[in-house]
């Protein structure tokens, strides 16, 4: 393996657990030709007449795919931390004495620390997706056999369609489903909202597995996940803890200085005219995230305002704006509390979408750029506008990526981050790891001010006038290290052993994660 | 010969962000070790050992086990409780550990700056401070009484006293609260030296309470050679004070405010607040008259419901009708809320034009005596209008 200096000036590895790397050339510069990648050809002789593709458990599904060592399987993570199926499916893996499985999923949590021993004995070489929590903790400590690869959620139907992952087995933990295949996550003792994650899998794996702890007679609808393609369906206790798919940072947050960071964002909303009628905007289920879309409603409400779409993540203050007409609709990514399963249930206008539709690099267009406005966070920026969000200033990977970087492709982008965490700045002079270019940044909002993107200048221009505390990012940056007490040290790594690199939305290699050196 | 010491200070456990826990151990022989579990380690480890070091050498200590776990605190707070700790180890010790003076908090105050907020915070929760002014309150006061636990109270001292020399609270009246008297004239001493400009004097029932702490203060004035003014907000918590409102308000011309803290005034009258507040009308409009009367301005007490954000607007609507300026703050969420409602209305504010107007062209005239209409308008209505004007504006 070699390390090759991208088009940001980062350094890359050719060469990734043995296949050839394409290393970051800038923002839209990589266009790969050709054609998309396909899975095999299969005929409905094969499958059963009667519909029914129910096998008697997740062993004999495994079995009947052809489960093999060395494979590739993914698994989607609409059920967030509540997920057991994920663990069950690895449990049952190690008992069949198969090794080195590359794990594909969409995302990974805290509750999937159970797989670490898995990791450690061979029956998981490597992750494809993201390494959160306990998980990333590992990674960073050198111990995962194989390097990690992190991918945005288009990214990952990128990566799919190009043929750069392909998937031998997809197992789609489905709240609802039918002896068919036909499944649903809108519904059932465990619902999730959607299953857009796992819609990719469905169509390009080789074998795809349906598990269910809510099998109803066919036909389940709506059918997110079509069960002709489906192989194989199983039935299971449970799929997961219901507290804990839907619970997830969903309170607004209670911090007076996050509360005012949300304020500052949304009065810039209106400051620099992103707020007009027929707008839109994505916002996130962060704590921060939730603050602004409550102060923004009220504003919205005060002015008479309407927006024509919002982009979830959906919560109760979404649906709430939905049903208050603030909206016409949501366009939702991942359902958040079981306000936004209902009225996904209930709500035609409440739609589900894909990383296909909302994501993908391969798509004829994507709707996270025609966003007016996109509110996210992230764990660094730099003097730049450069934004971390899968390390922490210390150097551990501990989060993924998600739809952060293809939402940074919305009109404007907007950073909504406290200028330091405790001691630990965010604002910093060069992010430990890049995972969006500055250039597609264009506003980060702290507590102790806004600044703008230099670029930007029809937001300059626009907030002239406004009372909003607009800055420089580096007078930011100069008052956070004089609180903090000076210019951080930079984190000790071991810069000849990279653990995981860092996918751009386009399949190439935006930059490294090495190994902390302990 | 020195004996083993040990000594704990700061407060232990990961809640405790932006705080530590420092066990200090003074020994005879063995030179210095430092034991360092940070969160920031690989940011700030290193120069947080250095302060420790340098602080060694500051109080002579050659010999000592330092072991700290520290949760992301900034350095004025591992300072003060490093120095806490060295000074629990030896109670003899007198010297102070001053961090640097941040020259962005050297701004002066004025007696009659407006004091609609004034946000509490706790002086021994290092985590509140480095963000409250962000919230622009008129003043911010870090809190050496209720707020801190009886075994805590010199750790604050010395935190307040950090606090005071480096944090930036971005142009808001920098107070402090002192313990009731005696206790609080030893506060004094950690305050005063660090441009302080208001003293909050709790519990205060006499003039001579005021007095006592004016004393102190000008003692200490000439000790540290302080040039500024120092202002007082005498707080009247008893059915004494009460009575001695008008005594307390005059006592010294360094008074700028008379507050009523109504927990403790209900609790010695006997009774218990209620929504209505019948039982505190006759206090709190004591309070009132005599402020106004000594010609400072009366403020009322706190609002002690974060989450009641329509009850706190009524509640200063009803202050402010009853003659109030100023109301005390627990919460950041509560300053805009207050500054709003003590905001003029905009009737108030044209009648105000009108007043100033008026009053403008009868002087350019010569004439001594101003009236709208029939009214006579005299120099304390004129004042009044200006001060709407003021107050307009700052919204």
């Amino acid at each position: 393996m070699k390390l090759i200096e991208n088009a940001a000036g980062r350094l890359v590895p050719d060469f990734v657990n043995g296949k050839k790397q394409v290393p970051y050339k800038g923002v839209g510069k990589y266009k790969p030709k050709g054609k998309k990648h396909a899975p095999p050809i299969r005929s409905c002789a094969d499958y059963p007449e009667d519909g029914s593709k129910v096998v008697k458990n997740l062993k004999e599904a495994l079995k009947k795919a052809g489960l093999k060592d060395g494979m590739t399987i993914s698994t989607h993570h609409h059920l967030r931390n509540g997920d057991v199926l994920t663990n069950m499916l690895f449990d049952t893996i190690k008992s069949m004495g198969i090794k080195n499985i590359r794990w594909f999923p969409s995302a990974s949590f805290p509750v999937h620390e159970h797989l670490i021993k898995y990791l450690d004995d061979g029956t998981i070489h490597h992750i494809e997706g993201s390494m959160n929590g306990p998980l990333g903790r590992y990674t960073s400590e050198g111990k995962m056999k194989g390097l990690g690869i992190l991918r945005s959620h288009g990214g990952r139907w990128q990566a799919i369609q190009d043929g750069e992952v392909h998937i031998d087995i997809a197992v789609i933990a489905a709240p609802t489903a039918d002896p068919f295949g036909n499944a649903t996550g809108d519904r059932g003792p465990t619902a999730c909202g959607l299953l857009g994650f796992a819609l990719a899998d469905s169509i390009y794996a080789d074998n795809v597995i349906v598990a269910t702890d809510n099998l109803v007679p066919f036909p389940c609808t709506p059918w997110q996940i079509q069960g002709n393609n489906v192989d194989y369906v199983v039935e299971v206790d449970s799929l997961g803890d219901p507290s804990k798919i839907v619970s997830c940072t969903t309170q607004v947050t209670k911090s007076p200085d996050r509360l005012l960071i949300a304020e500052y964002i949304a009065q810039f909303f209106e400051d620099a005219g992103i707020m007009k009628e027929g707008f839109s905007f994505q916002a996130g289920a962060g704590g921060i995230n939730l603050a602004f879309a409550v102060y923004l409603r009220e504003q919205m409400k005060k002015k008479g305002v309407k927006a024509r779409f919002i982009r979830g993540g959906s919560t109760k203050y979404l649906v709430e704006m939905l049903e208050e007409g603030l909206t016409d609709y949501i366009l939702d990514g991942q359902t958040f509390d079981l306000e936004g399963v209902r009225s996904m249930r209930e709500n035609p206008n409440h739609l589900n979408t894909s990383p296909f539709t909302s994501y993908n690099y391969h798509g004829k267009g994507n709707f996270a750029s025609l966003v007016d406005a996109a509110v996210l966070g992230a764990t660094e920026v730099d003097i730049n506008f450069n934004a971390n969000v899968v390390t922490h200033s210390d150097g551990y990977l501990l989060h993924g990526i998600g739809g952060w970087q293809n939402a940074l492709f919305g009109k404007t982008t907007i950073l909504a981050i406290p200028s330091f965490r405790d001691r630990i700045p965010v604002v910093v002079d060069e992010v430990t790891t890049l995972v969006g270019p500055g250039e597609l940044i264009d506003v980060i909002v702290t507590e102790r001010g806004i600044a703008i993107n230099p670029r930007r200048k029809d937001l300059l221009k626009a907030t002239k006038v406004s009372s909003l505390p607009i800055r420089t990012i580096e007078d930011i940056y100069e008052e956070v290290n004089s609180i903090c007490g000076g210019k951080p040290a930079k984190p000790k790594l071991n810069k000849e052993k990279v653990i995981a690199v860092i996918k751009w939305v386009d399949g190439t290699v935006i930059d490294s994660v090495y190994q902390i050196k302990k | 010969m020195i004996k083993t010491v040990k000594s704990v200070a700061g407060k232990q456990g990961k809640s405790n962000r932006s705080d530590c826990y420092i066990e200090f151990t003074l020994k005879n022989s063995g030179g210095l070790n430092i034991e360092l579990k940070s969160k920031v380690e690989s940011m700030y480890g290193d120069s947080i050992r250095k302060i420790f070091k340098e602080m060694c050498r500051f109080y002579k200590i050659k010999n000592a086990d330092i072991y700290v776990e520290d949760y992301g605190a900034l350095p004025p707070t591992l300072m003060a409780r490093f120095e806490f700790a060295v000074k629990r180890a030896n109670p003899e010790l007198q010297r102070e550990y001053w961090p640097e003076f941040n020259n962005d908090n050297l701004y002066k105050t004025k007696k009659d700056k407006f004091r609609r907020s004034r946000l509490y915070l706790p002086g021994n929760t290092p985590k509140l401070f480095p963000n409250a002014g962000l919230h622009k309150p008129d003043g911010i006061i870090l809190d050496l009484e209720d707020s801190v636990s009886p075994s805590e109270k010199d750790a604050a001292q010395l935190l307040v006293r950090n606090t005071l020399r480096t944090i930036d609270f971005y142009g808001a009246e920098r107070m402090v609260r002192i313990n009731q008297l005696p206790k609080g004239l030893d506060d004094l001493k950690f305050v005063v030296p660090h441009n302080v400009h208001v003293i909050l004097i709790p519990k205060c029932e006499s003039g001579n309470d005021v007095l006592q702490v004016e004393g102190k203060i000008n003692e200490l004035k000439k000790i540290y050679n302080v040039k500024n003014d120092i202002y007082f907000m005498p707080i009247i918590e008893s059915a004494l004070g009460i009575l001695n409102a008008f005594e307390i308000a005059s006592s010294s011309k360094n008074n700028c405010a008379l507050a009523i803290g109504l927990e403790d005034y209900t609790a010695d009258i006997g009774t218990q607040r209620t929504k209505e507040g019948k039982e505190s009308f006759f206090a709190r409009s004591t309070i009132v008259n005599a402020a106004k009367a000594a010609g400072i301005q009366p403020i009322d007490t706190v609002f002690s419901d974060v989450n009641d954000i329509n009850g706190l607007r009524e509640s200063v609507l009803e202050a402010k009708s009853l003659g109030f300026e100023g109301k005390g703050c627990i919460h950041p969420r509560q300053i805009k809320v207050v500054h709003e409602a003590f905001a003029p209305t905009k009737e108030e504010i044209e009648k105000a034009k009108i007043i100033i107007e008026a009053f403008n062209k009868a002087k350019k005239k010569g004439l001594g005596v101003v009236a709208i209409g029939s009214k006579m308008i005299d120099a304390p209505v004129v004042k009044r209008a200006e001060n709407i004007l003021k107050l307009g504006n700052r919204q």
